[in-house]
């Protein structure tokens, strides 16, 4: 057991089906300290915390608390055994009152003595100057209050271990100083505090050791101060900072016209998703992309593009143009087609055939009492089969029976169908095999040189730097750099990502 | 919307709390009891005007009454249980042919009743509860179950002529001071009879079950949201599974209520008493979707549907068909009524 320890955790393993969510994961937790926990997603975090709390049962390794092995079979046990956890999505109820979800589930009696609890929990939320009445439904208290109210929660039970999974996304600056002051109280009282975030200002704020997860294997243990922010971009992206040997992409992005009008221009675009209004332009022939870590805010500027999400205020201009954006069939309307990040929420229709999804764009556009004849889509839809090379049984094959990599490419046959000027196509290559990543690639390429403009979004940043000829970078929710030509490797990218001194 | 300063000269901004989803709807089913129950003195006259028509729906509804609050309890966890209309024929049944066939005597037939809504509440609460089925198949087959199982028991209508237990039934406890004079001037007291009193009883106790110990919130974190409930370290498990036990418990009680309102078990005894069950709690305030609802609220929804029934009835229109027509549209104008309301609180907020 390593001096101070309170909670060591050694060799940890679990599986879901087809996914090593962790691999021999040991994480050590010392008396006292604030203890970063960072990887991207699907890192393994989330996992990680729900194996220490007892939400999933851990298929290997031992956890060790205070010195004593033991096994944690429920929350409930966690709790019990001093394990107080504030999770990322709010897990209070809220049809029950602000005292109530501080205490229920940890009081001891059979009865609840609801005076003492609207007392204490009165003057809990006091101290934390948490702006709440007690006997408050939870329910109609907006989302930053119950969040406060679950870290109330947290910090009130007597607890060596206190996990904050993301506990300070939905909290504005004032709130979140609020909290790293509590942090650091309780630190001083010699609690063990791990901290989950996206935000990288806030760990360097607050915390003295960061565990670095990647692919739900450990990367390893750092003192704060050893590990510079430009660093821990690299170990938690698992590209190693002096990698010099990029492959720049071809010479088509000189070709471009820069000077010319753009074919879309956003000029201090506010979307209600939490990025702040930014600008925004893209030329003929160009492929762009967006970068940053997980929820700096990529995903989100380009629904606000394609107006996927609610646009409150700025000017968007298409081939010099003013034009109004307010919803996605506007945006198709103007030759935008947007692919989404996550093809089974808001991309593919399981049921309907191959030939159904690859039209639906199309049809969308034409209205719906103009179908096409069976005949015509028959045409569109094999013309596309074969141009992507998509593998399917038959044009009826219903799509959710197609692997990954095929759904992409049927949703992409959709919107090249639609023949938009401006493609914006985010993560296409998440979760499919490397030979159809390399594929899609080289289409976006090949769109890019027939004179279509598009913007690529790939977590990857090898895809994006082989595909991309500008790319805008992004940090908690803001645009903090452009980045093209010379400027377009890895070492520029991931100091731009990092920020501050590097 | 008002906020006011914190009385205790604290310098933060705080609102006075405002009324919980709960206790809004306990007092909307109040106050339409209340209301449609005056208007009926009002207008209709004729029996209402008495205290014994009062006293007499409480002496009819008895069963119903504990039947109803069981199903609050599975409702507010999120579940629903629609073998009890069929369990309560299931007791009546059962408890008739062992005195009549049996020997049996009093006692030991309550603890048949007992025993047959516990078997229930204890089978489907472990299927729903630790198998994870869902609850209205689980309960669905449970209806089957108990129906075939009276058919078993005996096929025909069973009249108890046990003397004891004959006595018991025809039991009156005098209410004091609410009798009423008729045309020749003869006061006859109100009374009610013994479930009535029984029935009470189970409302007063699952009240506080419900406000005041730990078991009860925790019925409604989990109906609220199971998953923060066993975030929050509430065993949701045991707790689902508790409240089957315990509606089962509430159907056994309440089967033996019907049992001694009729003094016979047959196989038509309380068909369709569930979805009566079911309507008194929605009624009551309590929501189909969980984590809302409250003991009272259900003792007014039973009211509330019982005295429609009584005032379809006194209007002359005696075809069942009126009163199911009458029920259906109250049922629907509750709903939505309560979901305007709270729709109305829940925009407020924003």
């Amino acid at each position: 057991m390593k001096e101070g320890a309170v909670l060591e955790m050694r060799g940890i393993c679990k599986f879901f089906p087809g996914v090593r969510a962790l691999e021999n994961v040991d994480f050590t937790l010392r008396e006292g300290e604030i203890h970063a926990l960072m990887g991207e997603n699907g890192a393994g975090k989330s996992t990680l915390i729900k194996v220490l709390t007892g939400v999933y049962p851990k298929d290997g390794g031992d956890v060790t608390l205070s010195g004593q092995p033991v096994h944690i079979k429920s929350p409930q046990d966690a709790q019990n055994k001093g394990i107080a956890t504030v999770y990322q999505e709010i897990t209070l109820c809220p049809n029950l009152t602000v005292a109530e979800n501080m205490y229920i589930g940890r009081t001891k009696g059979p009865l609840t003595n609801w005076g003492k609890i609207n007392r204490d929990a009165g003057k809990l939320l006091d101290e934390l100057g948490i702006p709440v009445s007690a006997t408050e439904q939870l329910g109609n208290c907006s989302i930053a209050i119950q969040q406060m109210v679950a870290i109330a929660r947290a910090v009130d039970m007597d607890c060596k271990v206190l996990i904050l999974d993301e506990p300070t996304s939905s909290l504005d600056e004032q709130e979140v100083q609020k909290l790293f002051t509590l942090m650091r109280d309780l630190k001083a009282k010699g609690v063990g505090i791990i901290f989950v975030t996206h935000f990288l200002e806030q760990v360097y704020e607050v915390c003295d050791r960061i565990t670095v997860l990647r692919d739900g294997k450990l990367v390893g243990e750092y003192i704060i101060e050893d590990l510079p922010r430009v660093q821990l971009v690299s170990k938690m992206l698992g590209k190693d900072f002096d990698d010099m040997a990029d492959i720049k992409s071809g010479s088509e992005a000189e070709k471009i016209d820069y000077n010319g009008t753009p074919v879309y221009q956003a000029i201090n675009l506010t979307g209600t998703t939490g990025i702040k209004p930014f600008d925004f332009e893209i030329h003929k022939g160009e492929v762009n992309g967006f970068t940053g870590l997980l929820g700096s805010g990529r995903s989100e500027s380009v629904r606000a593009i394609f107006g996927a999400d609610r646009v409150v205020a700025g000017t968007v201009k298409i081939n010099g143009e003013e034009v109004k954006i307010r919803k996605p069939l506007d945006a198709m309307k103007h030759g935008i087609s947007y692919l989404p990040e996550d093809r089974k929420l808001d991309g593919i229709v399981g049921d309907l055939s191959v030939r159904d999804n690859i039209i639906l764009a199309l049809q969308v556009m034409k209205g719906f009492f103009k179908p096409f004849s069976k005949a015509e889509a028959e045409k569109l839809a094999d013309e596309y089969i074969k141009l992507l090379s998509i593998k399917t049984a038959s044009q009826d094959t219903p799509i959710k029976s197609l692997s990954g990599g095929n759904q992409q490419k049927v949703i992409l046959a959709r919107w090249l169908l639609a023949n938009p000027q401006y493609l914006i196509l985010d993560e296409p290559t998440r979760g499919i095999d490397v030979g159809t990543k390399v594929e899609i690639q080289k289409l976006v390429l090949k769109l890019a040189a027939e004179g279509k403009s598009v913007t690529f979004i790939s977590s990857e940043i090898d895809e994006m730097i082989r595909t991309c000829s500008r790319l805008v970078v992004m940090r908690d929710g803001k645009v903090v750099g452009e980045l093209k030509g010379d400027d377009l490797n890895q070492n520029k990218i991931m100091a731009t990502i990092a920020g501050g001194e590097s | 919307m008002s906020i006011n300063s914190n009385a205790l000269g604290s310098n933060k901004l705080k609102k006075r709390a405002s009324l919980t989803d709960t206790n809004l709807l306990l007092i909307i089913t109040i106050a339409v009891f209340v209301v449609m129950y005056i208007c009926a003195v009002v207008f209709l006259k004729k029996g209402f005007t008495k205290p014994q028509m009062f006293f007499n729906i409480l002496n009819e509804n008895a069963s119903l009454l504990v039947l109803s609050c069981g199903m609050t309890l599975v409702m507010i966890t999120g579940g629903i249980d629609i073998s009890v209309g069929q369990v309560t024929s299931l007791v009546c049944m059962a408890c008739a042919v062992h005195l009549e066939k049996n020997g049996g005597n009093v006692f030991t037939s309550i603890l048949i009743a007992l025993g047959i809504g516990l078997a229930f509440g204890i089978v489907q609460g472990f299927l729903v509860a630790y198998l994870e089925f869902q609850p209205f198949i689980v309960t669905l087959a449970g209806l089957f179950f108990a129906k075939g199982m009276t058919t078993i028991v005996c096929s025909d209508r069973v009249a108890v002529t046990f003397e004891p237990f004959v006595k018991l039934c025809r039991t009156e406890i005098t209410v004091p001071f609410m009798g009423s004079v008729n045309k020749k001037g003869i006061y006859i007291p109100a009374y009610v009879e013994v479930g009535v009193i029984v029935a009470l009883v189970v409302v007063i106790l699952l009240f506080c079950l419900l406000r005041w110990t730990k078991l009860g919130r925790n019925f409604y974190a989990v109906g609220g949201n199971n998953q923060s409930a066993n975030m929050l370290g509430i065993n949701v498990k045991l707790t689902k599974f508790l409240a089957h036990v315990l509606c089962g418990l509430c159907a056994g009680i309440g089967g033996y209520l019907f049992f001694l309102h009729a003094c016979s078990g047959s196989p038509l005894h309380a068909q369709g008493a569930e979805m009566n069950a079911i309507a008194s709690s929605i009624i009551g305030g309590t929501l189909l979707s969980g984590g809302v609802g409250n003991i009272i609220g259900t003792l007014f929804g039973v009211l509330s549907l019982s005295t429609i029934k009584n005032i379809v009835t006194s209007l002359g229109l005696e075809d069942a068909w009126w009163t199911n027509i009458t029920v259906g549209v109250m049922l629907c104008i509750f709903l939505l009524v309560q979901s305007v309301i709270l729709a109305r609180k829940n925009n407020k907020k924003k």
